[in-house]
């Protein structure tokens, strides 16, 4: 017996002789697509070979291999400590300004890092775009989630520094990979914004270390969101790194920064970039291989 | 409707040139920059415009090409289809729709089965990597899970003859290795559908006998091919249906000789058409001898556009010899419809002796009994030379066509795709049991 299903422009199956066979329609799109969550899972593999790959290659012939995960947050928070911290005398909610700068370049570094990957990606892998078929959503996906390895090699250098301030992670320390999850979310978020842009406006990969550096003064990482007033902590949280750097180092090292309408204003902005971001990378993917 | 495996109605696709744009003379890409300052400047232009004042002139020319249009066809289960067509006539563009890596402008596209899509072989292939590595970075590119990948792995390598250095770096391959490994991969996809756009032209002899050999088995194993190519061998020796694209539109659909026929002869400018007689051009100036004008002519001496296959052709060609010449050879060449060369006559092989010529017209005649050449369009190049060089020489100047004949008793003659020619022969079976 046959069952015949259409639908437009999904992948949908059919059974011919009792075989499940897989029937595509192909057909012109308008405005706005279905974001197609369920194939980008049964891409699953693809995207682990890229994501891999990534990280295989970054290390690659490098002198210092994985290290460089830890010397860019290490440096930079040496150069915190001392202008900021013992110099300006910036206030730093009760912990080691050290420590409280560090706390916040980790993550900020997952989220500087994957935006510059992932804005680049699509144009790098201009090859793959034009050539294969996969949900092409993968592509900055891969570059943010590659990231996440580094980012592990410079946890275990904050562990470190936590070790040597005789410092205990604090209880809501279960959390933490909440907020991970928020930086990721936040990464990937403006990732896909930048990538879909970046291949038609050529010029938007070049601002994006402008954008990090003024985005980096903007986020709470070598002061605390204490300096502000309430009233002005909740317009601040409109900054999703906000919530992110506030959430880990709460988490972490039990600053006072309880997640409240700051941390929640961030993540709700972070949760409403990335959906749209994604909506926006989906309208503008059949134009890709065209003008990539 | 179950067994057609891919169907598509008026498929369309509209290109728009507008993606760079005119910078100041210069086309670049667009930049967030000037969108910005256009769109800025844009109510500014609005207000010049209805003042009367000619406006800035528009920053994209909106040029747009139909490189798709109008194409419908159907494919069973199972067919295997050559796509022939010139450059720029859409079947790499019909690839790309059918394969999902752009969208069609007009049009529908319904497809049954798994498409596995070969554009271009080594896709994601990465330097650095070694080649196991690759293996299956490409196997995933191309769709093939992990499992499928790591059992066909060793019959991938062993295809691909790189056993030995399948752990170094793909940088440190030869081009043959490295195209050896990246078809090996796409060889061995397992896919009801197979979309191909002409990978079969890369690599050494050796390799594409290998290559077609391959796509010959997997032609038997009831798969659906879509094939594009240029070299219309493979696609006669393949398929068993062919669809020729001009411009965009499907204008021909049916058995690859035929097609392939269709497809040479609308190569050819109007003015090619075999004519029987042809004039001229000047070839170098300063040369003592010139062609002026060459026929093909019949047994009887009559201008003729065919001969039969087996017949007797004559050409014949006028020259103008400016002083006397020592020591002149002519040589006439006949190519087939790849401008390959089929046969040379030259004088300087048929007579012992150079030929001294005086000055003035003449008429040279060649005379070639029986032409053994299967039937196609052939056209002939004049060539004349003194004592190793070149005096005029001349390439296709005139076209005309072998036609069947009854060559053999039967009536039958062999096709293009076995062998350029057609030699007497007969055949004869003794029964050695009996005698």
């Amino acid at each position: 017996m046959e069952i015949e299903l259409q639908s437009k422009d999904t992948s949908i199956t059919g059974r011919i002789d009792d075989r499940l066979i897989p029937v595509t329609v192909i057909e012109a799109s308008r405005g706005w697509v279905a974001l197609k969550l369920g194939e980008l899972w049964e891409y699953r593999e693809l995207l682990y070979f890229l994501t891999w790959r990534e990280v295989k290659v970054r290390y690659k012939q490098t002198a210092l291999g994985a290290a460089w995960a830890i010397i860019q947050p290490l440096f930079t928070m040496l150069v915190f400590s001392l202008f900021f911290g013992r110099l300006a005398k910036v206030p730093s909610d009760g912990i080691p300004y050290p420590l409280f700068s560090l706390a916040g370049l980790i993550p900020w570094t997952f989220f500087a890092n994957g935006l510059a990957q992932s804005s680049n990606s699509l144009v790098t892998s201009a090859n793959l775009i034009s050539k294969v078929y996969f949900p092409r959503l993968t592509i900055p996906l891969s570059s943010v989630l590659s990231g996440t390895v580094d980012f592990a090699i410079s946890f275990i250098l904050l562990v470190g520094m936590m070790a040597l301030y005789h410092r205990m992670p604090s209880l809501q320390c279960v959390y933490l990979p909440l907020f991970f999850l928020l930086a990721f979310v936040t990464a990937l978020g403006v990732g896909l914004w930048l990538s879909a842009l970046n291949v038609e406006y050529r010029d938007v990969r070049y601002t994006v270390p402008f954008l990090t550096q003024f985005w980096m003064f903007a986020t709470p990482i070598a002061y605390p969101a204490s300096m502000l007033s309430q009233k002005w902590r909740i317009l601040y949280g409109l900054n999703p790194m906000v919530g992110v750097v506030e959430g880990f180092r709460w988490s972490l090292l039990g600053t006072n920064t309880a997640p409240g309408p700051m941390i929640a204003v961030s993540t709700l902005a972070s949760v409403l970039i990335l959906a749209g971001g994604a909506f926006y990378f989906r309208r503008m993917e059949k134009t890709f291989a065209d003008i990539i | 409707m179950s067994d057609i495996a891919i169907r598509v109605e008026n498929l369309g696709k509209q290109y728009h040139i507008g993606a760079l744009q005119k910078n100041g003379g210069r086309y670049t890409y667009k930049s967030l920059r000037d969108s910005i300052a256009s769109a800025a400047s844009a109510p500014f232009r609005a207000a010049r415009a209805l003042m009367g004042r000619n406006g800035a002139p528009e920053n994209h020319q909106e040029d747009t090409i139909w490189a798709l249009r109008d194409v419908s066809f159907d494919l069973k289960h199972g067919e295997i289809v050559g796509v022939i067509g010139r450059n720029g006539a859409g079947k790499s563009t019909l690839l790309k729709i059918l394969s999902r890596i752009t969208e069609p402008t007009t049009g529908h596209v319904q497809i049954r089965g798994r498409i596995g899509s070969l554009l271009e072989v080594g896709t994601g292939f990465h330097p650095e990597l070694s080649g196991r590595d690759n293996v299956y970075l490409n196997g995933a590119i191309l769709g093939m899970k992990h499992t499928e990948i790591a059992r066909n792995f060793d019959a991938i390598v062993a295809f691909a003859e790189v056993e030995k250095f399948i752990d170094t770096p793909v940088k440190h391959y030869s081009s043959g290795m490295y195209l050896r490994l990246a078809f090996a991969v796409a060889a061995h996809l397992q896919t009801e559908i197979l979309l191909v756009d002409e990978v079969l032209s890369v690599g050494d002899s050796a390799f594409q006998k290998k290559c077609l050999g391959k796509m010959g088995a997997v032609a038997t194993q009831g798969r659906t091919v879509v094939f594009v190519s240029h070299d219309l061998g493979a696609v006669q020796a393949l398929c068993r249906r062919a669809i020729l694209l001009m411009n965009g539109q499907n204008v021909m659909d049916g058995i690859p000789e035929e097609v392939t026929k269709e497809y040479l002869t609308a190569q050819h400018s109007p003015q090619s058409a075999s004519e029987g007689i042809a004039q001229l051009p000047e070839c170098t100036s300063g040369s003592p001898l010139r062609f002026l004008v060459v026929r093909t002519l019949d047994e009887r001496g009559a201008i003729v556009k065919y001969v039969p296959v087996g017949g007797d052709l004559t050409i014949e060609a006028d020259i103008l010899i400016v002083r006397n010449l020592e020591s002149v050879h002519f040589a006439f060449v006949i190519r087939d419809d790849q401008r390959r060369k089929m046969a040379t006559m030259s004088s300087y092989d048929s007579y012992e002796n150079a030929g001294s010529i005086a000055a003035g017209y003449f008429t040279i005649r060649l005379f070639i009994q029986r032409i053994n050449l299967l039937p196609g369009r052939f056209s002939i190049d004049l060539v004349a030379e003194q004592y190793g060089e070149q005096l005029a020489w001349h390439e296709c100047t005139i076209y005309f066509d072998i036609v069947p004949s009854h060559f053999y008793a039967s009536g039958k003659l062999p096709s293009r795709s076995t062998g350029i020619m057609c030699l007497p022969c007969s055949w004869d079976v003794v029964d050695l049991h009996h005698r």
